[in-house]
């Protein structure tokens, strides 16, 4: 199974990995049994995504999507920032080995509950 | 080899030895006949072939004719239990039962599981303990009027750890005595030949299975031990080659090979034992002691010389792996990712390990190039890559943890 080089790029430095305190919005998923947990923060700015940090518990490709998906959202708008997919993650990464495929899925689930989490919190 | 990497996975192969490769290399170009041919070309490749029939019977303690060189491990496994049943089919009607350990290589396990789906055999797993060994008694619960074979495997390539194969063998032998159809007993050895008593006799097995690339020799050649007088009927179609027991022309390079890794190893076993099992110590005092979070898979004594298992909280065992090695450092995990499947090693569920912990594991083997000073520097970058991946998945697990109360 071989990684392209993007997805090594994130896992080996991933990008906005941390935690943010008093988040505006929190998102878990995944679970241990399949090995990967992971957890996004975001802050938010006037509909913008101000900040955006995770953490994980997974193999490479988890660690490089939630990485590439804090990318993908960052200073984006609440509604564009929903609109992420699975596909689209996969595609930043120059693509993902297909066992692997679940992983860019958990990361825009991870994505979508911390979004929710601000909507909820704001309502 | 590259001598600034860390090799630590001699448990997926070991380098071809200096010396077996020059035995091996006239073998290819200059003296390239068919060992079956009756011509010279052909007859001076069986002298060699036969030369190295002469040493693995000696180093298992059986007779020559007894040996059958395959490709390795997998197809001798495939063998010695298809080619079983196959035998058994011939004479018998009643569908019989075969007992393997719950920690098999994949190349048993599957092979049973199959037979066991197309309705050809019944099939018992041995549970495996925390220790990581079988248990005697429940062997003896297991057998079955039409129990046909037993599989063991002698070493896990896992975790290393050893079952008691001699005294298994010593039960069917006493049970043997009061059937009329005598139960067979099969041990996958490849992990155990380096550096546990392969004397068939004393084993007290039927069929032993080993391959050549995990002592030094090259890879794609093995043996299946067969005790004479063993009914197994062959699997594969062809030539009359190795005794009408496995057809095809013979790899006369690789069998050669392995001889020759065979002898190295016969000469200097007990020392390289010695020094290996003093190094995997030193490794398992040295991360026990240093690193936290930790647990040592298996039992610490009943262990091959070469193999730790370990694992380690939050992380997953294919980061830490490709993390590792980043550093220069090659290890194996039983982490389902590394497997290209999503669940984690059946191994390290079979004595008890939760899903995270064996997806947190890392398998380190080592062999006779091994030094101290590469374990040192091992154990410092995996500190060091554990502080990394263990930032990264933070306190996430004890979260997941306490929102499930």
């Amino acid at each position: 199974m071989n990684y392209s080089k993007e997805v090594i790029a994130h896992f080996t430095a991933p990008h906005n990995q941390g935690v943010i305190k008093n988040p505006d919005g929190m998102g878990m998923v995944g679970n241990p049994t399949c090995g990967d947990l992971m957890k996004i923060y975001i802050k938010v700015k006037k509909n913008i995504i101000s900040d955006i940090k995770f953490e994980t518990l997974g193999c490479a490709s988890a660690i490089a999507t939630s990485s590439m998906i804090t990318d993908l959202a960052k200073n984006k708008t609440i509604e564009a920032a929903s609109k992420i997919t699975r596909d689209d993650v996969a595609e930043a990464l120059s693509g993902l080995p297909l066992i692997k495929m679940h992983c860019s899925n958990l990361a825009s689930e991870a994505l979508t509950a911390a979004i929710e989490d601000y909507k909820n919190k704001i309502k | 080899m590259d001598t600034k990497k860390i090799y630590l996975d001699y448990a997926a192969t070991t380098p071809v030895d200096a010396e077996v490769l020059k035995t091996m290399l006239p073998y290819f170009s200059e003296e390239f006949g068919n060992a079956s041919s009756l011509h010279s070309f052909g007859r001076n490749v069986m002298d060699a072939v036969n030369d190295a029939r002469k040493k693995s019977a000696h180093f298992l303690k059986c007779l020559e004719e007894e040996i059958v060189f395959t490709s390795g491990s997998t197809e001798s496994n495939n063998l010695a239990i298809k080619g079983v049943l196959r035998a058994y089919e011939k004479n018998n009607t009643e569908i019989p039962h075969v007992i393997i350990t719950m920690f098999e290589h994949n190349c048993v396990l599957k092979t049973c599981q199959r037979l066991e789906k197309e309705g050809k055999i019944e099939l018992t797993f041995l549970p495996v303990y925390a220790d990581g060994i079988i248990k005697i008694v429940d062997l003896e619960k297991a057998l079955k009027k039409n129990t046909l074979l037993v599989s063991a495997m002698y070493v896990n390539n896992e975790i290393g750890t050893v079952q008691p194969i001699a005294q298994i063998g010593k039960i069917l032998a006493k049970v043997n005595t009061k059937r009329e159809k005598k139960i067979l007993f099969h041990t996958d050895a490849t992990q155990a030949v380096a550096y546990f008593d392969t004397n068939v006799k004393k084993l007290g097995v039927d069929l032993l299975s080993m391959s050549a690339h995990k002592i030094y020799g090259p890879k794609g050649v093995g043996i299946l031990y067969v005790k004479k007088g063993t009914l197994i009927t062959r699997i594969q179609d062809g030539g009359a080659q190795e005794f009408a027991m496995r057809s095809g022309t013979l790899n006369s390079t690789g069998i050669i090979g392995l001889g020759k890794a065979i002898e190295l190893l016969e000469n200097n076993k007990q020392k390289e034992i010695k020094k290996i099992q003093d190094l995997r110590d030193y490794l398992i005092n040295k991360v026990l002691k240093e690193i936290s979070g930790v647990r040592l898979n298996g039992s610490r004594k009943k262990r091959s010389p070469s193999i730790a298992n370990f694992s380690f909280s939050n992380v997953e065992g294919e980061s830490l792996l490709l993390y590792l090695d980043a550093n220069g450092v090659a290890c194996s995990t039983g982490s389902a990712c590394s497997s290209g499947s999503l669940n984690p090693s059946h191994v390290l569920l079979a004595i008890g390990l939760k899903p995270e912990q064996a997806h947190g594991s890392l398998r380190v083997s080592l062999g006779k190039y091994t030094t101290k000073k590469e374990l040192i520097d091992f154990v410092s970058k995996l500190k060091k890559v554990l502080e990394k991946l263990r930032k990264v998945s933070g306190e996430l697990l004890k979260e997941y943890y306490a929102k499930k109360k």
